[in-house]
């Protein structure tokens, strides 16, 4: 399963590769500061056309600066912000081809939905046939049209979500911004929703910057993933990438579940580095293409999924560690069994369940013996 | 456990005889036929046609609707503007003084302003008049708009804002076409406040008013200095009446809006 990376077809969306490829969207060095409050630091960061771009982070990491700081009601302290290679500079909201859709959705309540909608083109003086005719395209489009009278008040929170994009989306902006959208959503409804996201963003080929705290969120919807933390960005890589190849505690913790052990270097030999982690245990193999020296301290980050867990010792597995059964998380698909190691620490190795609950031997304080192949393993030196 | 056992039944009576028994007299001796204020002698509404054809009463009431409407409706402006500030202009240096120097005329005793402004009119060399009681209604009931429009905006969503701005509106024309519209009701009851307070207002107008410009509560006190008649009954009675018109018609169509409101958020929510 590893191998998803390496084995996308030929013809993938990733103008990021393209050496020759513009950027729609270039943050060039750039710092903002509230007083003495650094929110981004010296931050340079690429985004370009088609492109449905995520910034992943906890609250107050600066996410939400750098969506303001698109929109214009926020200016770099220092740096530079081009928009499609034009210098974006102090450029108020309104002079900018950038639109954005709300976490509070911030619909007009004096106003009907289709008021709502053609608020944007009323602006730029359009005229009234093309605004009734674009209003209409927008209603279709996110399949509101028996509600086009009606009032914010008189929507559910789903349809006040669905106004809101078209709103964003009535003025064909360069770039959409969506702060949190479907934060207000139900799971259920929010799982649905993403994909009709998706799907618009495809239909029209605009570029859209979501921000998000959730992970399966921007796993879901992204093309890349921007994992931020304090001001700074910690990877940008497409959701594959940064699942199986995170690179560093950070993000491999913040995306999806993961084991992380620390260690010492053992020795290094070919691609392969042993790492020391627990007196009188097996050295651990990971590949790497690193040559870290001997003694230096690094992790090994492993997701649950990819440790194997039996009770009698296999033979020939790279890594083995014996431990004891001290939880099992039940999810229904998949068993999270927490095991103990030697050292006391606790590795997590997902089984989803196949056979039915009574065909599953292992039990709370088996003795297991966990693996799992050299390339299974990530090396991580931060 | 009942809501009206003998002491809340007692203690509302109470209540309510306190605050309104006065009043429900000066009506009812407002249709006195007596000229007696205290002496009943049968019904009659010949006051009431007299305070019509009485040209000094209606000449102070003229008077006092244009003051009010006028100094209502520039306080009005006046207090948004102030409100706005207060609230959207983040920290700058001096807030907290701008902001206390504007509700400081609520708690200043209506003498030291009334005298106040008389001092200023009168080194000014301002004929006292018409536009000098305007004035004073002004700056006294400015503070009264810009704290209720305050109250309102403080629960505005800023979202809003930003998202007209958003959306291809520059500052002003998106405080027009969006918070203009949805704090109207604040500055209506903004309004409604201001100009209360100026039709009711006697002693700062005594103080900025000069010939000419007697308003209806100066025309009341002076004619009850001379003594009671029942005409002041009449008149008297004919504002409570207007005013409680009013509050109660204000009251159920808001009420009413809130009751639909409430409604068609709940077909919303059931719908979905």
């Amino acid at each position: 399963m590893e191998t998803s990376v390496l084995t996308q077809p030929v013809c993938k969306f990733a103008p990021w590769d393209n050496p020759a490829q513009k950027p729609l969207v270039r943050f060039e060095n750039v710092t903002k500061k509230f007083g003495d409050f650094t929110a981004i630091e010296n931050l340079t960061l690429n985004i370009y056309e088609r492109e449905f771009f995520a910034l992943l982070g906890p609250s107050g990491c600066g996410k939400t600066t750098m969506m303001r700081m698109l929109a214009g009601f926020e200016y770099p302290t220092t740096g530079n912000i081009a928009l499609a290679n034009t210098n974006l500079q102090k450029a108020p909201p309104h002079k900018r081809p950038v639109n954005m859709m709300f976490q509070s959705y911030a619909l007009f309540p004096h106003m009907s939905v289709e008021q709502n909608i053609a608020f944007g083109l009323k602006q730029e003086k359009t005229s009234k046939a093309e605004i009734k005719q674009r209003v209409e395209e927008m209603l279709s489009l996110v399949q509101l049209e028996p509600f086009a009278k009606r009032k914010p008040h008189q929507l559910s929170g789903g349809q006040k979500q669905r106004v809101a994009l078209a709103r964003s989306l009535a003025k064909k902006p360069k770039l959409l911004l969506l702060d949190e959208p479907l934060g207000a959503l139900d799971k259920k409804l929010r799982e649905q929703t993403q994909f009709e996201l998706m799907n618009i963003q495809e239909q029209l080929g605009l570029t859209f910057v979501i921000v998000t705290h959730d992970q399966e969120e921007a796993m879901t919807v992204a093309s890349r993933i921007a994992v931020m933390d304090h001001g700074k960005i910690v990877q940008v890589a497409t959701p594959a990438e940064i699942y199986e190849y995170p690179n560093s505690r950070y993000s491999a913790d913040f995306i999806g579940d993961v084991n992380i052990i620390e260690g010492k270097i053992d020795v290094t030999t070919g691609e392969t580095a042993s790492l020391n982690w627990a007196e009188g245990e097996t050295p651990l193999k990971v590949s790497t293409k690193q040559r870290p020296n001997h003694g230096t301290t690094c992790w090994l980050a492993v997701r649950p999924e990819k440790l194997r867990i039996s009770k009698e010792k296999p033979e020939n597995a790279d890594n083995c560690i014996k431990g004891e059964v001290w939880d099992i998380g039940y999810t229904g698909n998949i068993s999270t069994y927490h095991v103990k190691a030697s050292n006391g620490s606790i590795l997590k190795a997902q089984v989803s369940n196949r056979e039915h609950l009574a065909d599953r031997p292992i039990t709370w304080e088996d003795t297991v013996y966990i693996h799992w192949e050299k390339g299974a393993g990530v090396f991580l030196e931060n | 456990m009942t809501r009206f056992n003998w002491f809340n039944t007692t203690t509302l009576t109470l209540g309510f005889a306190f605050l309104y028994l006065p009043i429900i007299l000066l009506m009812i001796y407002s249709f006195n036929e007596s000229r007696l204020v205290t002496v009943w002698a049968g019904f009659s509404t010949r006051w009431y046609q007299s305070v019509f054809f009485n040209e000094s009463f209606m000449n102070a009431a003229w008077v006092t609707l244009r003051v009010g409407f006028l100094s209502a409706s520039i306080a009005t402006v006046f207090g948004t503007m102030a409100a706005l500030v207060l609230n959207r202009a983040g920290p700058f240096t001096g807030k907290t003084l701008f902001t206390g120097m504007i509700y400081a005329p609520m708690v200043m005793p209506e003498v030291i302003t009334g005298l106040s402004l008389l001092l200023l009119f009168v080194s000014l060399d301002f004929t006292r008049g018409f536009w000098t009681v305007t004035l004073a209604h002004i700056t006294f009931s400015m503070c009264y708009a810009a704290v209720v429009v305050s109250a309102r905006l403080a629960t505005f969503e800023k979202d809003l804002e930003e998202a007209a701005l958003d959306l291809g509106c520059t500052r002003f024309s998106a405080f027009m076409q969006v918070t203009l519209p949805i704090i109207f009701p604040a500055i209506l009851a903004a309004w409604l406040l201001a100009f209360t307070l100026s039709l009711d207002d006697l002693v700062i107008a005594s103080f900025a008013s000069g010939p000419g410009a007697t308003t209806l509560p100066m025309k009341i006190y002076s004619q009850v200095r001379i003594g009671v008649s029942p005409e002041i009954n009449a008149l008297s009675s004919i504002l409570i009446a207007v005013v409680a018109i009013g509050v109660v018609t204000a009251s159920l169509v808001t009420k009413q809006a809130q009751l639909k409101r409430m409604k068609e958020e709940r077909l919303a929510t059931n719908a979905s």
